[in-house]
């Protein structure tokens, strides 16, 4: 394989990371809380694990809202649509090739920031799972005025159950999700991405089907 | 290609300062109640109670100590009574239609008449044999250990004398010549008279001469009403606490023709959860009363509480928390003795552990409440009533449930007793315990059975053992100051929950499944596992490549 040429490239404006790296620290604080409460381990005392949890739960919908605005306002929705073409590619590069020194088969560009795999991660992410896990923790957090919404046919069991559930899975995707930030030329370069805006990629063409839009980075 | 560049660099500062802004706003309730609590300012229930129990000053148009009726040379009880009715012309008629006078509650359509006086067993000196253990008058409100005329004084004297021994010895010396004799008789005539002159609206020594002394001693029953409540301070009852509010009984327990509000026994309930402010007589009292039904400030949790937690259940931490009181009282290990005699002996408290007469007994200090669904009824069983010997019988036991918009989760002593009852009429049986025929005299079980199931007019087989019984007590007296109230985590626990043991519903930090929970955890951990795995991998093979 030959080694292709790196060149830097502009792949997430200063709103993208700064809501990447706010949501971060949001959902860190709200596993951290959130254990707490479910009874895992004391932290910072149960009422005050409550406290925060709400506080920072109701800070996250409504800064959620702000990011669904941005995705559809500026049509990077269109990252997000999942497609199957060369999700084999990805797999077996994930799964073997990585380990050959291989190159990605699908570099980032700007109008195409997600390979086959992370689209369809991020999709059941922001248009399934942080979904469910917000619907169902401001529901967790209204259950006194359940009476009046004319939701006390729902059980906090079940809704529990849900929360806990999607915690579950919200974790298991940051262990993940961190480890995979490694995966770059370098162990730090997709880290470094996502606080500077500016990544080395591997040189090469994206595929027309693969473009968000033809919007240009803002420098 | 220059305004959409612009147009970009103007969204995402204004996309942040408007998050920041969000996030401020979000914030600013818990920061803006951190600073309300340096400043000590109320929360809205406490200026509600505060506004509703506004200093009312009660005051007296009668100086009691210049009625000539009460002047009198008095030779017995009904005479100082008859003085009373010549001005209070209603009140016997009247006391004599209360609890307090007949000890009876209601009649259920089974005819079973609830109340001491009646066929209600506990599991202390289990039953007063319609009235006919003499033992139990002490607190009847009469003359002595007699029923027939009501003994004003036992509520509305301030100074306690012994009227019985008071009025033999008058009688005594009063006939006497020798002067040393009659000036005896003058200083027990005079102690009298002051006695009887010294009316007054009952006061917390006046109540809790029974009501302290429930079931024969200080403590021995409530638990949260014993004689450290006469002058209690803040610490143990932020309402009667002499340095602070100073309540007396009365305050709460308010009073129409003689009928006192506030008993919780039996029906019906509590419906009429209003406020004092629109009708201070309300029969039942509530906490929410004064302090309404959302107390806490509106940022706090603890107001999400109050349609299933009661008050008490956070705020009464422990009772018995300056006297014991007793927990256990086990009959069947009665009758023994020591070199043919009955003995006793005490405990870390000084209270009797054991006594032939009356057998094994548990006293205990600081109790944490047990926790039950209360409807403000409480179930009883009569001596009528058949029991299952197989199981622990509740003698007495809150009603209410979950699903029960009345019910609250409500704090309960447990008292637990072991009973004797009849083996084949299966029913608890009421022994006598004082007089000549009782057990304390004769240590003869099928004697005292007998004779007292005879007294209450119920069938006795003549066979009896003894039966695990419970008995509940609500846990409302001893309000603990805020910085004492029960912390959220020692409900919201997985370990010694102190709501461990109601079940039915969800409670975060109590509750789990198990299953979700290991299912969970192991789907972290292999996730863990596998990008550590992939990690290494990456490791040894890439340094392999550079080798190449």
């Amino acid at each position: 394989m030959s080694v292709k040429k790196m060149i830097t490239m502009y792949l997430y404006t200063r709103y993208e990371r700064f809501w990447h790296w706010l949501q971060m620290v949001l959902i860190f604080v709200l596993l951290l809380t959130g254990f707490e409460v479910h009874g895992t381990f004391p932290f910072l005392g149960f009422d005050e694990a409550v406290d925060v949890h709400n506080t920072v739960g109701l800070t996250w919908l409504v800064a959620f809202a702000f990011f669904m605005f941005w995705v559809f306002t500026t049509g990077e929705w269109k990252q997000y649509i999942p497609t199957t073409k060369k999700m084999f590619q990805v797999v077996r590069y994930y799964s073997y090739g990585i380990f050959r020194g291989e190159s990605h088969p699908v570099p980032k560009r700007k109008e195409a920031k997600h390979n086959p795999l992370q689209r369809l991660v991020y999709l059941s992410l922001a248009a399934f799972l942080l979904p469910v896990q917000m619907a169902s923790g401001f529901l967790y957090w209204g259950y006194n005025s359940w009476k009046a919404w004319g939701i006390d046919w729902l059980t906090l069991d079940t809704l529990a159950f849900i929360h806990t559930a999607g915690a579950f899975a919200i974790l298991c995707f940051i262990i993940v999700h961190v480890y995979m930030t490694t995966t770059g030329h370098t162990v730090t370069a997709h880290v470094k991405a996502m606080i500077t805006g500016w990544e080395d990629v591997e040189e090469g063409e994206v595929q027309e089907w693969e473009k968000a839009g033809t919007k240009q980075p803002a420098a | 290609m220059m305004k959409s560049t612009i147009g970009s660099q103007l969204t995402v500062p204004c996309t942040l300062l408007l998050l920041l802004f969000m996030l401020t706003f979000l914030c600013a309730p818990a920061a803006f109640s951190a600073t309300d609590e340096e400043t000590e300012d109320k929360a809205p229930g406490i200026t509600m109670a505060d506004q509703a129990t506004k200093e009312k000053k009660l005051w007296i148009t009668t100086d009691h100590s210049r009625l000539k009726e009460l002047q009198k040379d008095f030779r017995s009880g009904p005479e100082v009574t008859q003085a009373c009715l010549t001005c209070h012309t209603e009140a016997a008629d009247q006391f004599h239609k209360t609890i307090h006078w007949t000890w009876e509650a209601y009649t259920d359509d089974k005819g079973r008449v609830f109340g001491k006086g009646g066929d209600s067993i506990n599991n202390f000196c289990v039953s007063a044999d319609r009235m006919q253990d003499k033992g139990c008058l002490n607190c009847h409100p009469g003359w002595g250990t007699k029923t027939e005329v009501v003994n004003c004084l036992n509520c509305h004297g301030q100074k306690s004398i012994n009227w019985e021994e008071s009025f033999e010895d008058l009688e005594a010396f009063a006939g006497s010549q020798d002067p040393d004799e009659k000036g005896i008789a003058d200083e027990i005539r005079g102690n009298i008279q002051a006695a009887v002159q010294a009316v007054v609206r009952p006061e917390r020594q006046n109540c809790g001469a029974c009501h302290f002394k429930g079931g024969g001693g200080d403590g021995v029953k409530h638990g949260d009403l014993d004689t450290s409540l006469t002058k209690p301070n803040k610490a143990l009852d932020v309402h009667m606490g002499s340095d602070g509010q100073n309540f007396e009984c009365t305050r709460c327990h308010t009073t129409t023709l003689h009928n006192i509000a506030g008993r919780v026994y039996t029906k019906p309930a509590a419906t009429d959860r209003k406020s004092l402010i629109e009708d201070d007589l309300t029969t039942k009292i509530t906490c929410e009363s004064c302090h309404s039904s959302t107390p806490h400030k509106s940022d706090s949790k603890a107001n999400d509480h109050t349609d299933k937690v009661a008050c008490q259940s956070c705020h009464i931490p422990e009772f018995a928390r300056v006297n014991p009181t007793k927990m256990s009282w086990d009959w069947s290990q009665a009758g023994r003795t020591k070199d043919g005699k009955p003995y006793m002996t005490e405990d870390e408290f000084g209270k009797h552990d054991y006594m032939s007469i009356k057998g094994q007994m548990k006293w205990a200090k600081n109790v944490k409440p047990e926790y039950f669904w209360y409807n403000g009824s409480i179930s009883s069983v009569t001596a009528k009533d058949p029991i299952d010997p197989g199981q622990i019988v509740q003698v007495s036991h809150p009603l209410g449930s979950r699903n029960d918009a009345n019910a609250r989760i409500f704090p309960f002593k447990v008292h637990r007793g072991r009973q004797p009852y009849d083996k084949v009429n299966k029913t608890l049986l009421g022994p006598m315990l004082s007089g000549p025929d009782g057990y304390w005299t004769t240590l003869d079980w099928n004697h005292a059975l007998t004779v007292g199931n005879a007294a209450l007019g119920i069938p006795f087989s003549g066979e009896f053992d003894f039966v695990d019984t419970t008995y509940v007590f609500p846990i409302t007296h001893m309000v603990a100051p805020k910085e004492n109230v029960v912390a959220c985590n020692e409900c919201h626990t997985r370990d010694n929950s102190r709501l461990a043991s109601l079940a039915g519903f969800y409670m975060p930090g109590r509750d789990q499944f198990s299953l979700l929970d290991s299912f969970g955890w192991i789907l972290v951990l292999g996730h863990l596992l596998g990008v550590a795995i992939h990690g290494l991998t990456r490791m040894f093979t890439n340094g392999r490549k550079e080798g190449k």
